[in-house]
């Protein structure tokens, strides 16, 4: 699986938000947050909080941060990584635009 | 390298080639001359805003990297060893690229020339020049001040010094009554030395207690074996037979035996450098609010400093000045420190003391004390215009941060100062048990119900990962990290570990930590200069983050939206995920479904539809609430704009159980049914509902209306409470049920059901227009007080019928149902996942 997919176009996804994508996969549904942030950078983790299992594209997105909405663990969007002191991550996957499109990698 | 340069400026020699060039790398240079707990705070905070801008050298007289020094103390009772208070390791400095100079002290400042000059020659150039020389003990200059054996208690050598001579020796003498006196003869006692502290003032820490509490303080130092001489002068210490000191001699002609004398008597800022490169010094190195000298390349930090005459001693208040400078060192150029507010505890095993501000009164003072010997418990509190300005502890200090507070926030106590003498009684409501001494709790004992921290966990933390503030607990342990109902009983752990040289806090809390601006600030400025968009606020108000964060957002939105409810558009992704989806998320991510019955009424067709609801969308469980509506629970988010749309058909709207909002009216019965029934509470209830429903809170807000003093709605733990009575309604306000139990207040009685409608629309917009964002009505009525909302509700008709007018303009813009919008298909993209196939 080393192809992009096409998930939406760019507007699809709210500014300062998010959309999940349920991939069908191997029949099994993977669900991928998308994240566009306030200057319109696209990120994209698997919609899971490293801390116990919160949906992060229900989190507010600042900078290049979404908060968790469970328990307010902050998830750095291009690395996965929980902001110190809080540890763990999770896992990311590559976007790209073009030309309007918003486009996933799986690996 | 040349076709870089874009001017046209001859090329100068050095210009054309250069591997390496000496000193024409790009980056700045910082040096740091003093490598103690403020100055190198102010480079972990810079390195944090600006990791790549400054080549730093750190130059520190001392042979080690930077350590605690609050934490000298348990490290000579031999609680705590060297090794476990470093704060930066050697490997830190080498990690973060720090050139680290120790043993070097430096000897002069070149200002013309931009270097400093160590003194063993070495010199080293800066663009900008950080001083934290911190300062020194104050020795007395009486004979035989210089003698070996006397000490002061300032770093790890006079420790060492203090550690050698109790191996070998039996009498010390500690001059000096104050914090550190005290410290450091306690941990000599502990040493197995005969300690006796010498004071010239007539009770001990005349600075941070009154006579009594200081009285008491001594009498259970002396049961802990230490010796006191009172209102005594030193004026000589003798040479003994060895070289050393042997004995100290006293004005009045009386000596005592003394192998050890420790000078405890006061600190003065360490000026001497700053002095001889001719910056200007008033009793501490003068800074002004960005911690910048008199020379603009040269700043300063810490208790060698002096900002608006005053030198600090304790590390919260550095803590914050390093903050400010190094914001403006990463060339941020926003914050601007204003001072600190400052209080005192003693850190000695089992003696708990508190005093903050003017604890010893004066003129126009009155002051409130409970003093009881026996039981070792003393409380004075000081108070003028109706406001705390002073508090003295000593015994059972669990309530100094809620002192501390009142006073830092000068809240008006009138309506509390019948019982605050006894503490803030609901602390510890939820599963806390009785406030105890924290020093005397175990370290098993749950600090924190919401995460289940223990006692022994945050004090490890505090060592262990080296924390001084309650952010950095809370951010560590989780503990308050919650409901924060805690709070208080983790500041006193806090302040009980890190003990003597602990203070709190700014004088203002910033709304988060994208601003400097506090919540009244914010709301303030949204009012005066009509900003009327998210962006106009950060812009204005100077933001440091582009698009704030998940703190400021929804403060900000709300504050936009109820000042300017017909201009302002609803920000949803400032929105916390519940206010967005319009529903309660769950633990598992699925939502819970509240539909509004008015004031607690339904009826069969209602209750047909929402069983019907319930088994077409599969609902897991359906629960009534405490609020008197029914809970749907389980339901997944795709579902819930089909499920509100049969919910809507059926005429129900969104009961808004989810939001910072009018949640429920509760009501009892009433006359037209309950034979104690004096008024119709259920109709009322219905009334104040169809009022009130869909308003947006700063917090959530809660009605209930009982038809008799039996109060069976519970009124008087709501927020806004209306209980029937035969002539009429009583309206209370600011009553709580959750967190921490408060009863609300009477805030007057009114004869007509339009009177009670018009009260509670006036006090719901005056709570919205003056409440911080996520403050419950009870602690905004006890921050501003019930006067200030009786002046504007009862005694100002006028302004009670335009707060009223106010609240029903915006309720236009308000009762709008949420959900029939979006089961007409707005925000669509909320609900529905991107289905992709791979």
């Amino acid at each position: 699986m080393k192809d992009w997919i096409a998930i939406a176009s760019l507007e699809d996804i709210p500014r300062q938000g998010s959309r999940v994508v349920e991939l069908d996969h191997d029949d099994r549904v993977n669900r991928i947050a998308v994240f566009r942030t306030v200057t319109d950078d696209i990120f994209a983790v698997r919609d899971k909080c490293p801390h116990r299992g919160g949906p992060l594209s229900e989190g507010i997105v600042h900078g290049g941060l979404v908060t968790c909405p469970l328990h307010s663990w902050k998830i750095d969007l291009a690395t996965g990584e929980a902001v110190l002191p809080d540890k763990g991550c999770t896992r990311t996957y590559a976007t790209k635009v073009e030309g309007g499109r918003v486009f996933l990698k799986l690996a | 390298m040349a076709t870089l340069n874009t001017s046209h400026a001859p090329a100068s020699p050095e210009g054309t080639r250069s591997a390496s060039s000496g000193g024409r790398s790009a980056r700045m240079k910082l040096v740091l001359v003093g490598n103690g707990m403020a100055g190198m705070r102010t480079l972990e905070e810079l390195l944090k805003a600006a990791p790549d801008l400054y080549d730093i050298t750190v130059f520190g007289d001392e042979p080690y990297p930077n350590y605690n020094r609050i934490m000298l103390s348990p490290v000579l009772t031999g609680e705590q060893r060297v090794e476990q208070i470093i704060l930066n390791s050697w490997d830190w400095y080498a990690a973060n690229g720090i050139t680290l100079h120790t043993g070097r002290k430096i000897v002069k400042i070149d200002r013309k020339n931009r270097c400093v000059e160590a003194d063993d020659g070495s010199r080293a150039e800066y663009d900008r020049l950080l001083l934290a020389t911190g300062s020194r003990p104050f020795i007395l200059p009486v004979p035989g001040h210089d003698l070996p054996g006397v000490v002061g208690f300032r770093d790890i050598a006079d420790v060492d010094a203090m550690i050698a001579a109790a191996g070998r020796y039996r009498n010390a003498v500690v001059v000096g009554g104050g914090l550190l006196g005290l410290e450091a003869a306690n941990g000599l006692k502990a040493r197995g030395m005969d300690v006796t502290v010498v004071h010239l003032g007539d009770w001990l820490l005349e600075r941070q207690l009154d006579e009594p509490a200081a009285r008491l303080l001594q009498q259970s130092l002396e049961a802990k074996g230490l010796r006191f001489l009172l209102r005594k002068q030193t004026s000589e210490l003798l040479r003994g037979a060895s070289g050393r000191v042997s004995t100290v001699r006293f004005k009045d002609g009386e000596e005592i035996p003394a192998d050890l004398v420790v000078m405890a008597v006061g600190i003065r800022p360490n000026t001497q450098l700053a002095e001889s490169a001719g910056l200007h010094c008033e009793r501490g190195l003068v800074v002004n609010d960005t911690m910048q000298t008199y020379d603009p390349r040269i700043y300063a930090v810490g208790e060698c400093v002096s900002h608006r005459g005053i030198a600090y001693g304790l590390v919260a208040p550095l803590f914050e000045q390093g903050k400010v400078c190094a914001n403006h060192l990463a060339q941020h150029g926003v914050a601007r420190y204003q001072g600190s507010m400052t209080s005192t505890k003693l850190k000695v095993t089992g003696i708990d003391l508190f005093s903050a501000g003017d604890f010893m009164g004066g003129k126009g003072t009155e002051a409130l004390v409970f003093s009881d010997a026996a039981a070792g418990t003393y409380k004075k509190l000081v108070i003028k215009d109706n406001k705390l300005v002073g508090a003295c502890i000593y015994g059972d200090t669990i309530d100094g941060t809620w002192y501390f507070d009142l006073l830092r926030e000068g809240t008006d106590i009138s309506q509390i100062r019948k019982t605050m003498l006894f503490g803030q009684q609901h602390l510890g409501d939820s599963g806390h048990g009785p406030a105890e001494r924290v020093a005397a709790l175990p370290d098993t004992a749950e600090i924190c119900g919401c995460n289940g921290v223990c006692k022994g966990t945050i004090v490890a933390a505090i060592r262990d990962l080296k924390l001084f503030t309650l952010d950095e607990v809370k951010a560590h342990t989780k503990a308050s990290a919650s409901c924060g109902s805690c709070t208080g009983l983790v500041e006193a752990v806090l302040a009980h570990t890190v003990g003597g040289n602990y203070s709190a806090a700014p004088s203002k809390k910033p709304l988060c930590k994208c601003t400097e601006h506090s919540h009244d600030e914010v709301i303030a400025a949204i009012r005066n200069q009509e900003l009327k968009s998210m962006e106009a606020v950060f812009q204005a108000l100077e933001w440091s983050t582009p698009d704030g964060c998940a703190t400021c957002r929804p403060a900000v939105n709300y504050y936009l939206l109820a000042r300017w409810p017909a201009e302002y558009k609803d920000d949803a992704q400032s929105r916390f995920i519940n206010e967005r989806a319009h529903g309660n998320i769950q633990k598992d991510g699925s939502f819970s479904v509240v539909p509004r019955m008015w004031g607690g009424l339904t009826n069969p067709h209602e209750l047909r539809t929402i069983a019907d609801v319930a088994e077409k969308y599969k609902v897991p469980e359906v629960k009534v609430t405490g609020g008197q509506r029914i809970d749907l629970f389980g339901v997944k988010k795709e579902d819930l704009p089909a499920m509100w749309k049969d919910l809507s058909d059926a005429g129900f709207v969104s009961g808004h159980a989810y939001g910072k909002a009018l949640r429920t009216v509760k009501t009892c019965v009433g006359s037209q049914w309950c034979r104690f029934g004096t008024q119709d509470s259920t109709g009322l209830g219905v009334k104040l509902e169809q009022l009130t429903w869909g308003s947006w809170m700063p917090h959530k807000f809660k009605l209930a209306v009982s038809g008799c003093p039996r109060n069976c709605a519970e009124a008087t733990i709501k927020d806004f409470g209306v209980v029937c009575v035969d002539s009429g309604y009583e309206l209370h306000v600011g009553g709580n049920g959750g967190i921490k139990v408060r009863v609300t207040d009477l805030l007057c009685r009114v004869e007509t059901e339009e009177q009670v409608m018009e009260y509670c629309g006036a006090f719901t917009q005056l709570y919205r227009e003056e409440a911080h964002y996520l403050e419950r009505t009870a602690p905004w009525v006890e921050r501003v007080g019930l006067n200030h909302i009786k002046e504007k509700i009862v005694d100002d008709a006028e302004g009670r019928a335009a707060l009223y007018e106010r609240f029903k303009f915006g309720q236009q813009f308000a009762q709008i149902d949420p959900w029939k919008e979006r089961a007409e298909g707005a925000a669509a993209h909320e609900f529905q996942p991107i289905r992709v196939v791979a």
